[in-house]
């Protein structure tokens, strides 16, 4: 079995970024950047697939600038096999990227693509149910468990009222949640062997795919700001205030 | 033209946050629901009553019946040409057919609509909610999840509007329904409670979750968590507030051993007054609580609980 494993190059989870003063983005410049959080955790899936035999072969792609080939490294470097970037330095997005992971499907042919949930920087939670919708496969999206038995796969998912389980044919898209797996620290030595395994480059304009923005950002603002209120001396303040002041029970 | 919002339900009932997302509908054009599952009609009816609502397609078939994307999105894109916008709530339902839908229709799709400032024109959060985009959409059909938080509910008894029955769009079988395992809780549902009582990391254990389950008992409300705390297996994965997990918005919501991650504050920095309780002074929830209190929660939290009750 060939997995596929999408990452996209984010600002780090712990990075608290602010809008720039035109208002016309996010301030990026000189930002920590790091693989999505729940694509480290697709990768992990993918690379214990590999490990315990199920899987053969495991390729990292990443979409977006050069230095996207930082994030495959790190993919590389947690076990995958190889790596494409599908370089382009124009805004890539959901259907886009979506447009062109089916071009890459098409041109590796894996059984099995996972992905992320969702990209901690724009939050959208669209492009794998996009890439499924697209190549007309199952999706297991938001998964919490996956087990790949003889050409199907079983994916417990969670869901607002808990969790469901739901089965489906390979080839399938499967989309990483929280509690999937605990992603492995990188060790050094393995981040030298990933500096050898192959990494190729593909310009996106040579996929032959649509993707001009659907979606144009006409301002990015600030949230409004909660200030911060008062600290009480004890449980006893804190429910005369909660009665008599806020009035909320 | 109109807008067509799709019926979040368990086949029995309609979800609550479909009277939000007919809201955000409303401001756009005349609201069709379409209500799609296995022997639903009583949901239809429900539907009907909504106020604000012209009209429900209804359509029973066995395919639809778990609320599988795959079959669903078939049934949307044919159905949803006729619209200009088709509105599904931002939850796992809707958050897990939209994109699916959009794909097939080739358009674009809005995730977590906080605004609608005109018909081609939404804000939606981004970065866990610290930036606000304001989005215009070029295309023929505008897909959307709607943050129910954002936008009132609609009342449920208005003049019932008609219900048509629509004939199934069928295709390929790509997934297969196993089992679903729902958390069980006579508590009101996280996302729509008036008090939300939460705990994290700092509640240390399973067991303990028992004293902010009292607290939450004795305000009658509902009880969240961090990541962490489901992580770390105290509560089930569905009570997770958060970026990455439910948005809420009640009257009151009680933060208990939680840190205040910013991940977290996405989910629950909306609400109306916000306590945390929490033993180290410079934890960062205490910069977005109106009530701090600085205590070790085995204290405290007995101790709130025993004034309520
Ligand atoms: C991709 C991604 C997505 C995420 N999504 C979410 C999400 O949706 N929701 C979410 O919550 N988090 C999310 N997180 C995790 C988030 O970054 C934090 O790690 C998490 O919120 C921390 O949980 P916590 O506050 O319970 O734990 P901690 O940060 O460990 O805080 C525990 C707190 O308990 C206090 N405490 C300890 N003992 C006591 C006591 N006896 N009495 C009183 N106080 C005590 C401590 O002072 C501390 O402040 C996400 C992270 C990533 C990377
Ligand atoms: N530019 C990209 N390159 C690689 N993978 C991506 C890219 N954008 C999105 N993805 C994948 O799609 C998932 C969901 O992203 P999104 O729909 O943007 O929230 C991510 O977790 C990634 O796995």
């Amino acid at each position: 079995m060939k997995i596929l494993v999408c990452v996209k190059r984010v600002v780090d989870a712990n990075v608290k970024i602010s809008v720039k003063a035109d208002g016309s983005g996010v301030e990026l410049a000189n930002l920590k950047m790091a693989m999505n959080p729940f694509d480290e955790i697709a990768v992990e899936e993918a690379v214990r697939l590999r490990e315990s035999g199920k899987a053969d072969e495991g390729v990292a792609v990443s979409l977006g600038i050069n230095a996207c080939q930082e994030t495959l490294r790190t993919a590389l470097a947690m076990g995958l096999d190889r790596a494409v970037l599908v370089e382009s330095d124009a805004e890539l997005q959901p259907l886009a990227v979506a447009k062109l992971l089916a071009e890459v499907v098409r041109r590796e042919e894996p059984d099995l693509v996972i992905m992320g949930k969702q990209a901690i920087d724009d939050d959208n939670n669209q492009t794998g149910q996009m890439l499924a919708a697209l190549l007309g496969w199952g999706q297991g999206t938001f998964a919490s468990q996956l087990v790949v038995s003889d050409g199907e796969i079983e994916v417990t998912r969670e869901i607002d009222g808990g969790l469901e389980t739901l089965a489906m044919q390979l080839p399938a898209v499967v989309t990483a949640d929280l509690r999937l797996n605990e992603p492995r620290y990188v060790k050094l030595p393995n981040i030298m062997k990933a500096k050898k395994k192959p990494l190729d480059v593909i310009a996106a304009a040579d996929m032959g795919v649509d993707i001009q923005p659907r979606l144009t950002t006409l301002k990015v603002e600030e949230p409004a700001v909660r200030s911060g209120g008062v600290k009480v001396a004890d449980v006893a303040e804190l429910v005369e205030k909660l009665r008599n002041e806020a009035r909320v029970i | 033209m109109g807008v067509l919002v799709i019926a979040e339900h368990d086949n029995n009932s309609l979800a609550g946050v479909t009277c939000n997302v007919v809201t955000a509908a409303k401001s756009l054009g005349e609201v069709a629901v379409l209500v799609a599952g296995e022997g639903c009609a009583g949901v239809a009816d429900e539907a009907a009553a909504l106020e604000g609502v012209a009209k429900v397609f209804l359509c029973d078939n066995p395919a639809y019946g778990h609320g599988l994307a795959e079959p669903l999105s078939i049934l949307l894109a044919a159905v949803g040409k006729e619209y200009s916008h088709l509105l599904a709530p931002a939850t796992t339902f809707g958050k897990n057919l939209m994109p699916r839908v959009a794909a097939l229709l080739d358009v674009a799709q809005l995730s977590e609509v906080i605004e609608v400032v005109d018909e081609a024109t939404f804000k939606r959060p981004i970065y866990a909610g610290n930036a606000i985009a304001t989005v215009q959409s070029a295309d023929q059909v505008k897909v959307m999840t709607i943050r129910g938080t954002a936008f009132e509910a609609v009342a449920t008894d208005g003049p019932a509007a008609p219900v048509a029955e629509i004939a199934p769009v069928l295709g390929e079988t790509l997934s297969r329904f196993v089992s679903r395992n729902l958390t069980e809780s006579d508590r009101p549902e996280l996302t729509a409670a008036r008090v939300v009582v939460s705990g994290g990391r700092g509640v240390g254990g399973k067991e303990n979750f028992a004293l902010i389950e009292k607290l939450a008992d004795a305000l009658g409300g509902a009880v969240g968590a961090s990541r962490a705390a489901v992580d770390a297996n105290f509560v089930p994965n569905d009570y997770q507030v958060g970026q990455t997990g439910k948005i809420v918005a009640p009257e009151i919501y009680i933060a208990i051993g939680i840190s205040g991650a910013i991940q977290h504050l996405a989910g629950m920095k909306e609400s109306k007054v916000i306590v945390a309780i929490n033993k180290d002074e410079d934890a960062p929830i205490f910069e977005v609580a109106d009530y701090g209190l600085v205590a070790d929660l085995f204290e405290a939290v007995p101790e709130m609980t025993a004034m309520l009750e």
